[in-house]
């Protein structure tokens, strides 16, 4: 089977973290965003998956090919060199999707949940429409689209896009099923799939929708990013506890990488990922953070609530909180306190930054 | 023989030194480690034939003061007098109220200080000063050199640059004058209760032509700036001693006890070396000038310096970090809290990770003649950012960031504060 990402460009949203890796690598619980999609889709059957990017990345590619041969399968990189919306890049694929009658999956980059792609599949080939979408519940539906449709059955009878008065709580989960022959329905040019692809299908009784059960962020700020990460902790902790690191100096759901080394009298969690090679010196108070690869934690510092970028460093008495965002290679100097700050790679911070806002 | 004479003031001067003055009177406030008067009387006691030193206010007797004057006069083997005036007089007021005591034992000269100043008191070069300048029974003001902005805000001296005379006074004016400054010590001599006499006199005849007002026009309030300086201006009686601007500091609100006492620490490296701490096997690291109370307990990760001060019973957990700080008496820091630029009330506690800072408003470095600013406690409606200060028995819990915010005495925080006063 075949499954298409919507990779898309530059990232800017999870700035500045993808200044320095594409956003499919950023790591996102000590793995790359990507690879949390692709080995679920490898899981449920697929065999060749499709990047749909528009900006190459010679940093891509290379990981990609690795990734080929550690899981036995085909990755393609799709390139739109001119923008064409949330429907166009399937039909720049259409060689690479069409091949042969099975239905392929679709989904957009950003999305962390525990993937359905099996499910998807019985649910698709029972109702035997030409599409399947994912929906899920969200507490505040006026920022997304929202889905209407039947309760028992699910057939779709149509969306609307961030509404003002409250129609429904299920959204658009990113997530899709489609047989190929819906890709006849889209020209190669700039088309958007909710507005003008979805609408006529709907309309022609081809679209379905399944509800996903469990939880589900798009991780595309880092705002949403650290909420996604408790929330994929939480999932681990019910479905592989073991891999959360446990004991006295540990709160709640901790995931740290064994290369990591952590100091005396620290106290880490509720809900912090720490990656290889990272290093927390002694008397440190970590919660609610994602601390990535090599990054250096000195000690007595407290941080909550904070992105620590690649290879970065945390100054002695350091405070940040408030989604601060170290990029990579990042030096905070000792005893600074950084409320909310957005750190562009390789800077040096020698001031506090009592009030949010971004270091250049 | 010589004397000394301390203006104190009283409770209703000294408001911006609050929250921190409602636990003790301003004069007593540790700096470097010891109370602000300890300077000066240790200062004065050092000049030889000084035979007695009197403090003139407006404070109630309190417990306090009585036990200071009590520790201090043992100590310094000297006789220290309270006199307390009966309403605020003004800084000649007092003076021409007590001239009596003050003039008793027939001083050839004797000093006034103002309690809320910091100095290296160069008393003795002072005098050698006076017999060389002018008449015999000449008098003399300290004085240092400011910048010509903060120069307003002080009482600016005119000097004639050879013969060191002041040909013209003017307190706070709101044109620039002079960049010569009053540093509120003087050394007179008995002959300046003439002057007072002829003020005090003067003020009684205007009071019984004019409508009888509120409390500042009594005649007995006399101020020496205005009234008595600005008089002798010019008369070849009045001549300024000029010391370096960096050993001298107002003390007028509690940011500036911060910045005094870094003055005090580095004057410790001559005047009692045995004060600051050093860096020792099993003890804290220090760095840079730190006073550290014989009865405190530190850990040894904990970091303490430069510029701070560690007063009785203090306890310092482990990984504990202080700046730019005065802790007092009796206040727990637990462990790998930090505290910058900020002073720690009495018996108060600091939670675990906690962080208290302060925004220190110290001089700008790089002109060697700015002083501390006298900064209003409000700016455009909004708090200006200044040292934090907890007054005694604050509590503040772990993990918390108490921001550029000042805390009342005996409160009980729950979270962060940023820019606030917590009443």
């Amino acid at each position: 089977m075949k499954a298409l990402i919507l990779v898309g460009g530059y990232g800017t949203r999870l700035r500045p973290l993808t200044l320095s890796v594409p956003k499919p690598l950023v790591d996102f619980c000590n793995k790359p965003i990507l690879l949390h999609q692709v080995e679920a889709l490898v899981k449920a059957g697929v065999d060749h998956v499709v990047l749909a990017v528009s900006y190459m990345s010679e940093l891509l590619e290379r990981e990609m090919r690795v990734q080929e041969e550690r899981l036995g399968i085909r990755i393609s990189l799709s390139h739109e060199t001119e923008p064409l919306g949330t429907a166009g890049p399937l039909a720049l694929a259409r060689e690479l999707l069409n091949v042969d009658n099975e239905p392929f999956f679709v989904l957009n980059s950003d999305v962390i949940c525990d993937f359905p792609f099996r499910d998807m599949l019985q649910f698709h080939r029972n109702h035997g429409r030409e599409g399947t979408i994912v929906v899920t519940r969200v507490e505040e539906p006026s920022k997304y689209g929202v889905v209407v449709f039947e309760a028992d059955s699910g057939k779709i009878h149509r969306f609307v896009e961030k509404p003002q008065v409250f129609v429904s709580n299920k959204i658009n989960a990113g997530m899709y099923i489609f047989n190929p022959s819906m890709l006849s329905r889209i020209e190669l040019r700039p088309t958007s799939i909710e507005k003008e692809i979805f609408p006529v299908m709907a309309e022609q009784g081809h679209l379905y929708s399944m509800e996903l059960q469990g939880f589900w962020m798009d991780i595309g700020q880092p705002k949403d990013f650290l909420t996604g990460m408790c929330m994929y902790l939480q999932s681990v902790r019910q479905h592989a506890p073991d891999r959360l690191r446990t004991g006295p100096g540990f709160l709640g759901n901790v995931l740290v990488d064994p290369t990591a080394q952590i100091g005396e009298n620290c106290t880490i969690g509720p809900n912090v990922s720490i990656g290889a090679g990272v290093v927390v010196e002694d008397g440190v108070r970590i919660k609610r953070c994602t601390v990535m690869k090599g990054a250096r934690v000195r000690s007595h510092s407290w941080l909550e609530s904070c992105i620590v970028g690649w290879s970065s460093s945390v100054g002695q008495w350091v405070r940040m909180e408030n989604v601060t965002v170290l990029g990579e290679d990042v030096i905070v100097n000792d005893e600074l306190y950084l409320n909310g700050a957005n750190v562009l790679p390789h800077k040096s911070i020698n001031e506090s930054v009592p009030e949010p806002r971004i270091i250049m | 023989m010589l004397k000394a004479v301390i203006l104190i003031g009283g409770p209703q001067k000294g408001t911006r030194f609050r929250p921190l003055s409602f636990e003790v009177p301003k004069p007593l406030f540790p700096v470097a480690g010891v109370p602000m008067l300890q300077h000066h009387i240790e200062a004065c006691a050092k000049v030889p034939n000084m035979k007695e030193i009197l403090l003139i206010g407006f404070y109630q007797p309190n417990e306090e003061l009585t036990r200071f004057l009590v520790n201090a006069q043992q100590e310094f083997k000297i006789p220290i007098r309270y006199l307390q005036e009966y309403s605020a007089l003004g800084t000649g007021g007092g003076l021409y109220h007590f001239r009596d005591q003050i003039v008793s034992g027939s001083p050839e000269a004797f000093f006034v200080l103002n309690a809320d100043v910091c100095s290296a008191f160069p008393l003795v070069e002072m005098l050698s000063f006076q017999k060389e300048h002018g008449e015999e029974n000449s008098f003399v003001i300290l004085g240092t050199t400011s910048n010509r902005k903060q120069s307003m805000n002080y009482g600016c001296i005119v000097e004639n640059e050879k013969t060191n005379e002041v040909l013209h006074y003017v307190e706070k004016p709101s044109t620039f004058v002079s960049d010569i400054i009053n540093c509120g010590i003087y050394l007179f001599n008995p002959d300046i209760f003439q002057h007072i006499g002829s003020v005090f006199q003067k003020n009684q005849q205007d009071m019984l032509l004019e409508e009888p007002t509120n409390g500042w026009h009594r005649a007995e309030a006399i101020r020496l700036e205005q009234d008595i300086f600005t008089a002798l201006a010019g008369q070849g009686k009045l001549y300024v001693y000029k010391t370096h601007s960096f050993s001298w500091s107002q003390i007028k609100s509690a940011g500036s006890a911060i910045y005094a006492s870094r003055l005090y620490l580095n004057q410790y490296h001559t005047t009692h070396p045995e004060r600051l701490a050093s860096n020792k096997e099993g003890g804290p690291t220090i760095r840079g000038n730190v006073y550290i109370h014989p009865t405190a307990n530190i850990d040894p990760t904990a970091m303490l310096g430069p510029n701070v001060s560690i007063g009785t019973g203090v306890t310092i957990g482990a990984g504990v970090r202080v700046r730019e700080s005065i802790i007092l008496h009796g206040a727990t820091l637990q462990d790998h809290c930090c505290v910058l630029n900020s002073i720690v009330g009495w018996d108060s506690t600091i939670g675990k990770w906690a962080r208290v800072e302060g925004t220190p408003s110290d001089p700008n470095p790089n002109d060697p003649y700015a002083k501390i600013d006298s900064e209003t406690l409000f700016r455009e409606g909004k708090l200006t950012p200044s040292i934090t200060i907890l007054g005694c028995n604050v509590t503040i819990p772990s993990e918390v960031i108490i921001l550029n915010s000042i805390v009342l005495p005996h409160k009980d925080l729950n979270r962060s504060f940023k820019n606030q006063i917590i009443l």
